[in-house]
């Protein structure tokens, strides 16, 4: 725009075009439709120790509640129970109180430690080989198998048309995978509640509602994450991969293809020489039975979970072919770098970052330890009256009242004797109670009111003990405490 | 050789770059944007179904017709039911017999205490430690009596509110209605002082002892000890409902003390009031 009084020349009027070309790269799909993978079934060692942690992990989760644990009469004898009712947790010789939940933090923060270790150690092994998606989805993929056949078999399945083979097949796939869930939701709720009673309720549907909720609600999750969802979970809805990166370094053990090795690839005939060729005969085996369906000659992937399916895979290629073994292995960042330049390379596993993850979690542990071992099976605390601080009486004597918590976590129920130890002159009374003793049920809590009377004259704010003492086996538990007058 | 860490074909990026780290552009899976479109259906399902939209007037209340205010008010009225068994009992019961049930007291004393926190806690405090003129209900100092019956009787009557059965006495104004001289009410509350043991001037006290034995014995009492009929309180104890010095004292006496309670029989129910006695005998000074 030109104001007038301006004395520029104006430009030759040419009007802008609002067009686009029709390639641009704007124009590209913001959405990718997912691709089904059918993984081919690897034969190895790797795959045999997937079995085997599939086993123990599924073992430990479906049998778990099972187990029985002898805790006397007061208890229950569920080895692994979470009680939300009677406010416990038990976990075989260990029974945790709400107030205690900071030993399930703990485990939890050892936990989170140990996977860093790992994960700065070995990379995802965590996701290749116990996570509960990678185990389940296996579950799932070995039933597919086993029904609808190998991988080729399957995506013949795939592309055919409907038809009443078909049909069943899909049926009986469906239905098994159904059934897997419905038994996984299942074992869930028997961790909470004794499982051989919600059994038989649950049979006679005669459980609580929330049981069939959350059967139903861990089937659904189960059968959409296993059965359909897979490996969508891991590349998109997990964190874990995303925060990963931050434990790896140069020395971290990857599934990796050794592209010194097997570059440049290309097709090999029986009798061809191997001079001036890789090792890689690029029959695309590592691919095909990739969970993931990526080729991890590609390099480091987001996508991969460190299962190492793909080892197994080429190496009974290699086997075939007659080259050695490894082609594919776990192998650092470092290692290939090195092992290009052709020299040996064995992974560095202590390096400071393991270090500090190791020492974390002995610290961690250390501490969890010595919070369990010194943990004592009775509490006592003390609440002194806040309003009003103390109470004067006519005689000239003051009156201090306290709320008493006592704790037993015994099996048995416990009468417990109250003393006022350290304070001149005090006298002590339990409101409601005569006497001086205390009865406490068995792992249970009992709350009383204390008063404590001392003469008015002493000091402001005087320090006393509040003994409780088993009046059985004479164990003392002392609480100290405060005694306030006017100043 | 092939790059060595590299996909065939890299995918583009968005082009930002922080700290040599550069983003993907990879796209969206598509089942992301269906569970997107499935959560705006579920939202209309739930504008439908569900209290929505305000207008000017109100608001759309939804096919269920939920209502959080309704779902607390159901609530409350689940409670009081629940209550309404132990209120039956706290009606039908004495004193006593509620004190003697565990349940009972426990549903009592902390029914008293919220109906003290509302009610009584403006002139006892909100630990019923009470303030100079108005009794600390903790201790064992009881002006009217500390029973069960007694304290009832005076919540529900109260004292001195000009109601027929409300605890009445009138102390009178000594000084202010010159019943006694200065120097005589000196000597008084030098006798009154020495009653709760402390040192005095043995000839002032001596001569107050004549004029309490003519004047106070009455109602305190001879030795002073105080009578709950009359609500004269304990001279003799360390307890002074209105300060324990000499100038406190001489004040009490020129002047006189009517303290005053509203009785509560008309505005709260008889189970609270019945509530409210058992929480006060609780405190620790019940007789």
């Amino acid at each position: 725009m030109t104001s007038p009084g301006n004395s520029v020349t104006a430009d030759p009027v040419v009007e802008r075009v609002d067009v686009e070309p029709v390639n641009a790269a704007e124009k590209r799909s913001l959405y990718q439709k997912r691709r089904k993978i059918f993984p081919r079934k690897a034969r190895g060692r790797f795959r045999k120790l997937k079995w085997g942690v599939l086993a123990a992990t599924l073992g430990v989760y479906y049998l778990l509640p099972w187990l029985r644990w002898d805790r006397g009469p007061n208890a229950p004898d569920q080895a692994v129970l979470v009680d939300f009712p009677g406010q416990r947790f038990y976990f075989f010789f260990i029974e945790i109180w709400p107030q205690e939940i900071y030993f399930v933090t703990g485990l939890l923060i050892v936990a989170a430690l140990a996977l860093f270790l790992v994960t700065s150690i070995a990379g995802r092994v965590w996701c290749g080989y116990t996570c509960p998606q990678t185990v389940w989805t296996d579950l799932f993929i070995w039933v597919e198998r086993l029904i609808e056949g190998d991988r080729n078999a399957r995506l013949r399945l795939n592309d055919a048309p409907w038809s009443a083979q078909k049909l069943r097949k899909r049926i009986l796939k469906h239905a098994a995978w159904l059934v897997i869930a419905l038994c996984t939701g299942g074992a869930w709720v028997f961790y909470f509640a004794d499982a051989p009673t919600l059994a038989r309720q649950l049979v006679a549907f005669d459980a609580p509602l929330v049981s069939y909720i959350f059967i139903g609600l861990l089937t659904f999750t189960t059968y959409m994450l296993a059965g359909h969802a897979r490996e969508q979970v891991c590349t998109y809805m997990c964190p874990w991969p995303r925060i990963q990166g931050a434990m790896l370094d140069r020395h971290s053990l990857l599934v990796s293809y050794r592209a010194w090795r097997g570059e440049p690839r290309g097709s090999h005939k029986k009798g061809d020489s191997w001079e001036g060729r890789g090792d890689c005969i690029d029959c695309n085996s590592c691919v095909v039975v990739c969970p993931m369906g990526i080729d991890i000659r590609d390099g480091e992937q987001l996508e991969c979970i460190n299962c190492a399916l793909c080892i197994d895979a080429c190496d009974e290629v290699m086997d075939k072919v007659g080259r050695p073994r490894g082609l594919i292995a776990y192998d650092t960042v470092a290692g290939l770098e090195t092992r290009t330049a052709g020299a040996a390379s064995r992974p560095r596993f202590v390096r400071p970052r393991t270090i500090v993850y190791a020492l974390l979690i002995a610290v961690a542990g250390a501490i969890m330890l010595v919070a369990l071992l010194s943990r004592s099976d009775t509490d006592v605390t003390v609440l002194r009256d806040r309003n009003p601080l103390f109470v004067k009486l006519s005689d000239g004597n003051v009156r201090n009242g306290y709320t008493v918590k006592i704790l037993n976590k015994q099996n048995r129920p416990r009468t417990f004797s109250l003393s006022a130890d350290g304070l001149a002159g005090a006298g002590l009374s339990i409101v409601g109670d005569d006497d001086l003793s205390v009865a406490v049920d068995a792992d249970a809590l009992r709350s009383i009111r204390v008063y404590v009377t001392a003469p008015g004259d002493g000091a402001s704010v005087a320090d006393f003990s509040l003994t409780v003492s088993d009046v059985a086996d004479g164990a003392v538990y002392r609480h100290a405490t405060t005694f306030r007058r006017a100043r | 050789m092939a790059p060595q860490n590299g996909r065939k074909s890299e995918p583009p990026t968005t082009g930002h770059e922080w700290d040599g780290i550069r983003e993907y552009d990879n796209p969206m899976p598509r089942w992301w944007l269906w569970v997107f479109y499935a959560t705006i259906v579920w939202s209309i399902g739930y504008w439908i179904v569900m209290p929505a939209w305000p207008h000017i007037s109100g608001y759309t209340g939804g096919v269920l017709g939920y209502s959080q205010r309704a779902k607390v008010e159901s609530q409350i009225q689940r409670n009081l039911e629940a209550q309404s068994v132990y209120l039956k009992q706290i009606a039908d019961k004495s004193l006593p017999e509620i004190q003697a049930d565990p349940d009972l007291l426990a549903f009592a004393a902390a029914g008293g205490r919220s109906a003290f926190a509302v009610n009584c806690s403006q002139c006892h405090g909100s630990g019923a430690q009470g303030a100079p003129g108005y009794p600390n209900l903790n201790d064992d100092a009881w002006i009217w009596g500390g029973s069960l019956n007694e304290i009832a009787y005076t919540i529900r009557h109260g004292i001195r509110n000009g109601g027929t059965d409300a605890r009445d006495s009138a102390m009178p104004a000594f000084g202010r209605d010159e019943i006694l001289e200065p120097g005589q009410i000196r000597d008084v509350v030098e006798y009154v002082v020495s009653l709760s043991g402390r040192p005095v001037s043995a000839d002032a006290a001596g001569r107050g002892a004549e004029i309490f034995k003519e004047q106070c014995v009455a109602c305190h009492g001879e030795n002073g000890q105080g009578n709950k009929e009359f609500g004269a309180p304990n001279l003799t104890d360390d307890i002074w409902l209105y300060g324990g010095d000499r100038a406190a004292i001489q004040a009490s006496v020129h002047n006189s003390r009517r303290g005053v309670m509203p009785g509560w029989k008309d505005r709260l129910s008889p189970e609270t009031i019945k509530q409210l006695t058992v929480f006060v005998h609780s405190l620790g000074g019940g007789e």
